[in-house]
């Protein structure tokens, strides 16, 4: 799978990147991890797509980073250590 | 030459894209297939740049993948919610192969379809929202005269700053771990509550901050199928939950959407 420095830096200006990111992030959920599940000809294996959305997450965190407020410490323990399993 | 690119299954009296149907995953018209007394919604894509390999590579390409996701989200959604989404990444080689595949499940398409009908997924995430939670602290503390962060007799000698300092640390940590165990049983009951008013709820993983640019964690992230007469009670139920859990929890809607989360065929290869 594709390193997260790989990708093309976005501009980090939009006004409306979080909310987008947060959309995308919402998207991905849904349309790369539900919908009906068919045998196509050409289709993309269950854990090829589980690690599609891996790296999309590893780009949307690339971007955020760059538009997130200077760090606090955080306050409580990341949410999920169970995120990214398939 | 070109593939057929598979977004959706509708019951045959859908009816076609219309012309201002937003182009697909390769900028191309959706248009219809039919068979079994179903219709396909699909897409003609350019066979090379579909073909195993290359789309595999795309796949790991943001630049093309983000536009795609977005372009197969849009076809499915033009559908009005009559369809059942199929997964991104689906692809014939062409249409005859993807009027098999409908008379071949058509049993098992039509009950999956009659499971979602009249019904719309909502997403609901909930968040421990740690700003108000202090805020709503700190409120609490002016108007009962500072009492409250008093740390009485028991407190560390003013001689001894160091540990007064640790102190402190420690009792913080200790108070952000309780918010975090009991925002995370609202979030809990969050879920049970909205279960109770959907026709079926399931869950997402929670999305960690750096994926959302939200720093506060993640507690639900929910998915529940409603039927469109019981959507205004379901936002009012969200809205309401949002009031009685606040400040601890962030209530966030999102919908409607294409029945995603729901669409688990009864029978047939390659069921989840």
């Amino acid at each position: 799978m594709s390193a997260p420095d790989r990708y093309p830096p976005l501009p980090e200006t939009d006004p409306g990147l979080r909310q987008r990111n947060v959309a995308l992030v919402d998207l991905l959920d849904r349309v790369l991890a539900g919908g009906v599940v068919i045998a196509g000809e050409i289709t993309l294996s269950v854990a090829d797509v589980d690690l599609v959305r891996i790296s999309l997450r590893a780009l949307i965190a690339s971007v955020s980073s760059l538009t997130a407020e200077p760090a606090t410490e955080p306050t409580a323990e990341p949410a999920g250590e169970r995120e990214w399993e398939p | 030459m070109t593939y057929t690119w598979l977004y959706a299954i509708a019951p045959a009296d859908t009816g076609t894209p219309p012309p201002d149907t937003p182009g697909g995953v390769a900028g191309e018209h959706p248009r219809t297939v039919g068979a079994g007394g179903l219709l396909a919604l699909v897409g003609s894509v350019p066979a090379p740049d579909f073909d195993a390999d290359l789309l595999q590579r795309r796949l790991r390409d943001p630049q093309w993948l983000e536009p795609a996701v977005r372009a197969h989200h849009r076809v499915v959604s033009a559908t009005g919610g009559r369809a059942l989404p199929v997964r991104f990444g689906t692809v014939y080689r062409d249409d005859d192969r993807v009027r098999a595949l409908l008379t071949e499940h058509a049993e098992a398409l039509r009950t999956a379809l009659a499971r979602v009908a009249d019904r719309t997924e909502w997403g609901v995430k909930a968040y421990l929202d740690q700003a108000r939670l202090d805020q709503a602290r700190a409120n609490e503390a002016r108007t009962s005269g500072d009492a409250a962060t008093d740390p009485g007799p028991g407190g560390p000698p003013d001689d001894r700053p160091g540990t007064a300092y640790l102190l402190r640390r420690r009792a913080a940590r200790d108070r952000d771990t309780r918010d975090l165990a009991d925002a995370a049983a609202r979030a809990r009951q969050v879920h049970l509550a909205l279960t109770g008013l959907a026709d079926r709820s399931t869950e997402h993983p929670p999305q960690p901050p750096e994926a959302t640019g939200v720093r506060d964690p993640m507690l639900l992230n929910g998915a529940y199928l409603v039927h469109r007469s019981r959507e205004a009670g379901f936002a009012r139920a969200v809205r309401d939950l949002g009031e009685q859990h606040a400040p601890a929890l962030r209530l966030e809607l999102t919908g409607p959407w294409p029945p995603y989360s729901f669409v688990d065929l009864p029978t047939g290869d390659g069921a989840p």
